[in-house]
């Protein structure tokens, strides 16, 4: 599937509600079901939060839905996962078209050791970018206001991307996501290795992302999750250790009057 | 099991307590105290070892030397040599030496065309005809001069007594000789500096393509395992194995090839310079891979996956990333399988580096010596001179090494990131 086609089918579904939806997915690694039977729909330029206790295949579900999965040998999946109506898993998508669409936060910051202009160059310029000097400058201020990081790093633009605060290089590694302009933004966990003031201006700038992303984020903090999402999917590990989704609403919902006795267990804290 | 516990009871056993603390503690500071003490010996062992070494090597290196003449210079001339014309020095060697062998050197160069250098040099091989009678050893020299002295007096009356240093420029850029003092490793530096180009050219592209491959491409199958263990083990594999194979493959089924043959060299065997490099170069192709795939696991999956999760491909990721981050290590070991192919010996000798090359090599179907060959050959003549050359020959190879290793170290720290 090419840029063209998929943009194709973008126009076709542009008032579709759904970025993104798993339809009975279940993921194996190996021999073992990670994750068994997961269905949900996760709405267009709204924040989607996965909670749930360790191991409940939370982070599996993300990673899934940009084919990072591929990358673990003996990793496997059935089911569907449709992305703009097309299943990502079918054998004529490549996964870099998915990875190039949905783009994707990772837990631990995780800067090229290069400069801050190259690290926002990097993406565009491995996807086959073509353009002046002038409008490569212009694609990195863009990449790194919306990530709302250029006032604190334009003048020192040729510096090592490493060299920047923990929080710094987090909002540079959306900046840098920004800059493959995807539709959707995976996030892992991306404000466990930070401070709480750090964390708080992550949360802001996902708030302003949403106006023109889909975002799904995993974590484990759930007064983040009931802070900045729109919906909540809890997930949990069975008894086989698979992990399934519990329930899946509007957050305002799941943290007041979830419909699952364990979902109410785990967001008063009764366990987890 | 809690429930037949009660918390308020103390457990059984003796945990220290009191006065047995500070003795419990003094036996555990004891005994790492003796631990320390043999990490320490063991050091100095090794130092120990190594300056012995060291004292051995310069030892013999520097001395003094008992010179003989012929002919005293004093009496050819009443002024020193070098103040002459050439053609005051051309009838002295005229007078000095048969009219046969003036006619012939007349013949191999016209006295006309020489310069005054070249007649001075055939005065003092032909008619001074120095000769080292005797070599002492530097600590001899330095602490015994008196004792040296009245040996030489007695033993060999017409000798000079002088100080030398076997290892000099001379020594640095003439090529063998079967004089110890005239003998330099001139040709065999040369040597060594071919074979270690031909097995680097090899062995490094290879070396590097293969790590990559193993690291980033092969699947976790039988038979990669397989590739990988047969590769650690032929690491391990000793060198005069890797000769034989030299011998059997290089040398006699690809001589056509080896000896230039097939490219209209006509006067050389499979015995050569290339030969040797590609001997030299599957020695270290394992090490070269396995230091590779270390430099490449040792690159952090995060970038890997942050450029994956761009849309990069796998050679994009491995072209951008892997490699760049990887490099200080790739040379690092490039530069040590380099080091070890240098010193190498054994494989050589089986190949059949020459040990008497008088002429410098200059093209890859040459017969060769490298300098650990001729230590070799010098350390098992008879005289005690090419002792000395030897030892002159072995700081001229630590000290290639040495320089090679410090190479290594600052590229690393140069091309070093942080992440």
């Amino acid at each position: 599937m090419t840029v063209a086609e998929l943009s194709a089918v973008d126009m076709a579904q542009a008032n579709g509600r759904y970025a993104v939806e798993l339809h009975n997915t279940h993921i194996y690694y190996g021999s073992f079901r990670a994750v068994k039977d997961v269905s949900l729909q996760i709405e267009r330029q709204r924040i989607t939060a996965f909670i749930g206790p360790s191991g409940c295949g939370k982070s599996t579900v993300l990673r899934a839905i940009n084919r990072m999965n591929d990358l673990i040998p003996g990793s496997r999946l059935e089911g569907r996962i449709l992305f703009h109506g097309k299943n990502i898993y079918d054998p004529d998508v490549d996964p870099v078209e998915v990875r190039r669409r949905i783009g994707m936060v990772f837990q631990k910051p995780n800067p090229f050791p290069k400069s801050i202009y190259d690290n926002i160059m990097f993406g565009p310029r491995i996807n086959g970018w073509r353009g002046t000097k002038a409008q490569a400058d212009e694609l990195v201020e863009r990449a790194l206001r919306g990530a709302a990081i250029w006032d604190e790093v334009k003048d020192k633009l040729h510096q090592p991307g490493t060299a920047l605060s923990g929080g710094q290089q987090q909002r540079l590694c959306i900046a840098r996501a920004l800059a493959v302009q995807p539709e959707v933004i995976l996030m892992d966990e991306p404000c466990s290795a930070l401070d709480p003031i750090s964390t708080l201006k992550i949360e802001e700038l996902m708030l302003e992302l949403r106006r023109n992303y889909t975002i799904i984020i995993v974590t484990h903090n759930m007064q983040q999750a009931s802070r900045v999402s729109d919906y909540t999917a809890f997930f949990l590990m069975d008894a086989d250790r698979a992990g399934q989704l519990v329930e899946y609403g509007p957050t305002e919902q799941i943290f007041t009057s979830p419909n699952d006795k364990r979902t109410e267990d785990y967001i008063s804290g009764r366990f987890g | 099991m809690s429930t037949t516990l009660n918390p308020g009871e103390r457990p059984t056993g003796y945990l220290p307590e009191g006065a047995d603390i500070n003795r419990n503690i003094a036996a555990r500071r004891l005994r790492g105290k003796i631990w320390q003490a043999l990490f320490f010996s063991s050091l100095v062992i090794g130092l120990l070892a190594l300056g012995t070494l060291l004292y051995t090597i310069i030892d013999d290196s520097f001395g003094y030397i008992a010179v003989q003449t012929k002919i005293d210079p004093e009496e050819l001339s009443d002024r020193p040599l070098a103040e002459l014309s050439k053609e005051e020095l051309i009838e002295i060697l005229r007078a000095n030496i048969s009219a046969g062998l003036f006619r012939r050197f007349d013949r191999d160069e016209p006295f006309s065309e020489r310069s005054k250098e070249s007649v001075l040099q055939l005065i003092e091989e032909r008619v001074i005809g120095r000769e080292v009678v005797a070599s002492f050893k530097l600590t001899e020299s330095l602490l015994e001069r008196e004792r040296i002295e009245a040996t030489v007096r007695e033993r060999f009356p017409r000798a000079r007594l002088e100080f030398h240093s076997w290892l000099n420029r001379d020594f640095l850029t003439r090529p063998m000789s079967s004089v110890p003092i005239l003998a330099g490793v001139g040709n065999a530096i040369l040597g060594s500096l071919w074979v270690i180009a031909i097995t680097m050219i090899l062995a490094v592209p290879i070396g590097i393509l293969g790590g990559v491959y193993l690291e980033e491409y092969a699947s976790d199958t039988w038979y990669y395992r397989l590739i990988e263990t047969n590769i650690n083990n032929l690491a391990g594999v000793p060198s005069i194995i890797y000769g034989i194979l030299g011998l059997a493959v290089f040398v006699r089924a690809l001589e056509p090839l080896t000896s230039g043959a097939a490219f209209g060299v006509t006067d050389s065997n499979g015995r050569t310079i290339l030969s040797a490099g590609l001997t030299m170069a599957l020695l270290v192709l394992p090490l070269m891979i396995i230091n590779a795939r270390e430099a490449i696991r040792a690159v952090p999956q995060s970038i890997r996956q942050a450029s994956y999760g761009l849309g990069a491909t796998k050679w994009q990721t491995v072209w951008h990333h892997v490699l760049p981050n990887a490099l200080p290590g790739i040379l690092t070991g490039t530069i040590l399988s380099m080091s070890r192919a240098m010193g190498e010996t054994a494989p050589l000798i089986v190949v059949g580096a020459s040990t008497f090359v008088v002429f410098f090599p200059d093209s890859v179907f040459d017969k060769f010596t490298v300098i650990p060959i001729q230590i070799y050959n010098w350390t098992s003549q008879p005289g005690s001179q090419f002792r000395n050359i030897a030892a002159a020959a072995i700081i001229v190879l630590l000290v290639t090494l040495l320089l090679l290793n410090a190479t290594a170290i600052l590229l690393r720290n140069r091309f070093k990131r942080s992440y």
